[in-house]
């Protein structure tokens, strides 16, 4: 099954990546006033349980690819 | 002194403890044996290619099990620079190293004043300065404001830049566990071991590793 895990910088923590993004759009014309950078992950995940692939996907969220002192997650899947 | 797959400084690394009087044991990251040492060493570099986050791939190699056992038992172990973001990764240290608020990698000497009385720092008294240069794009340490007094109180903030180079969170540069055995810091004291290079003020924390 398809899981999907989305990662966000937490609010109020420095994100350098958005900010030169930010900076590049408006230097490009675009009324952009904040741009947040975060990472999508697609995981194939072996089962064909849909509670089993969130949970592999929440487990695989919180211990590897996001740090949760910086970073929030939230896992979709299908 | 642990060499992953991608670091780059464990020659320096070998080499500075030499210098200090230690019996330098190069160590692979695949192997979950610590052979016997009195003190591991992981260096700079960019492990795992900094992918997904610094150090955060090389925390799963097979041998951090056996650092995380070695430090549970008191032994000394030091990060530094990408060997910091492991630790901080693996949970052995408080915080986690994000991109320098500059937006751009540094390479330069930095002046750094103790905060605290530690074996890692000789006989420094708090505020004393020393030399070390830094060279990194990741290496603003952040810890969430909540439990940062406890850190200070506890005397495990060690180093602070004397100046804001990268964004840092209260401007720290160098942070120890709670029992104070495990260190990690930013800056490259193995690149400060020789007079030829500028400072030797990196002996003191490299020289902890020999004394064990």
């Amino acid at each position: 099954m398809r899981v999907t895990v989305l990662v966000r910088p937490k609010t109020g923590i420095r994100d350098p990546q958005g900010e030169a993004i930010r900076g590049s759009l408006a230097g490009l014309g675009y009324p952009v006033s904040e741009v947040s950078a975060g990472r999508i992950f697609d995981l194939e995940v072996d089962t064909d349980d849909p509670a089993e692939a969130e949970r592999v996907g929440r487990e695989t969220a919180g211990r590897v690819l996001a740090n949760e002192l910086i970073e929030g997650f939230e896992v979709v899947v299908g | 002194m642990i060499t992953f797959l991608g670091s780059l400084d464990d020659r320096d690394a070998l080499r500075a403890v030499e210098v200090v009087g230690g019996e330098a044991v190069p160590l692979w990251h695949g192997a979950a044996d610590l052979q016997g040492v009195d003190a591991v060493l992981l260096p700079g570099g960019f492990s795992y290619g900094d992918h997904l986050r610094c150090g955060a791939l090389a925390r799963f190699t097979p041998i951090m099990g056996a650092v995380a056992e070695f430090a549970a038992a008191g032994g000394s172990v030091l990060g530094i620079c990408n060997g910091f973001q492991i630790l901080c990764e693996a949970g052995l240290l408080p915080g986690v190293l994000t991109p320098n608020h500059t937006r751009r990698f540094i390479c330069r000497d930095v002046d750094l004043v103790v905060q605290a009385e530690s074996p890692w720092l000789g006989d420094r008294p708090v505020g004393a300065s020393i030399t070390v240069p830094i060279k990194h794009g990741d290496g603003a340490w952040f810890h969430p404001e909540e439990g940062l007094d406890a850190l200070e109180a506890n005397g495990q903030i060690l180093l602070r830049y004397a100046e804001d180079v990268n964004g840092a969170t209260d401007r720290v540069a160098c942070v120890t566990n709670a029992a104070g055995n495990v260190c990690g810091l930013m800056p490259h004291p193995e690149h400060a071991v020789d007079p030829l290079l500028g400072s030797i003020d990196g002996r003191l924390l490299v020289g902890r590793l020999a004394a064990a």
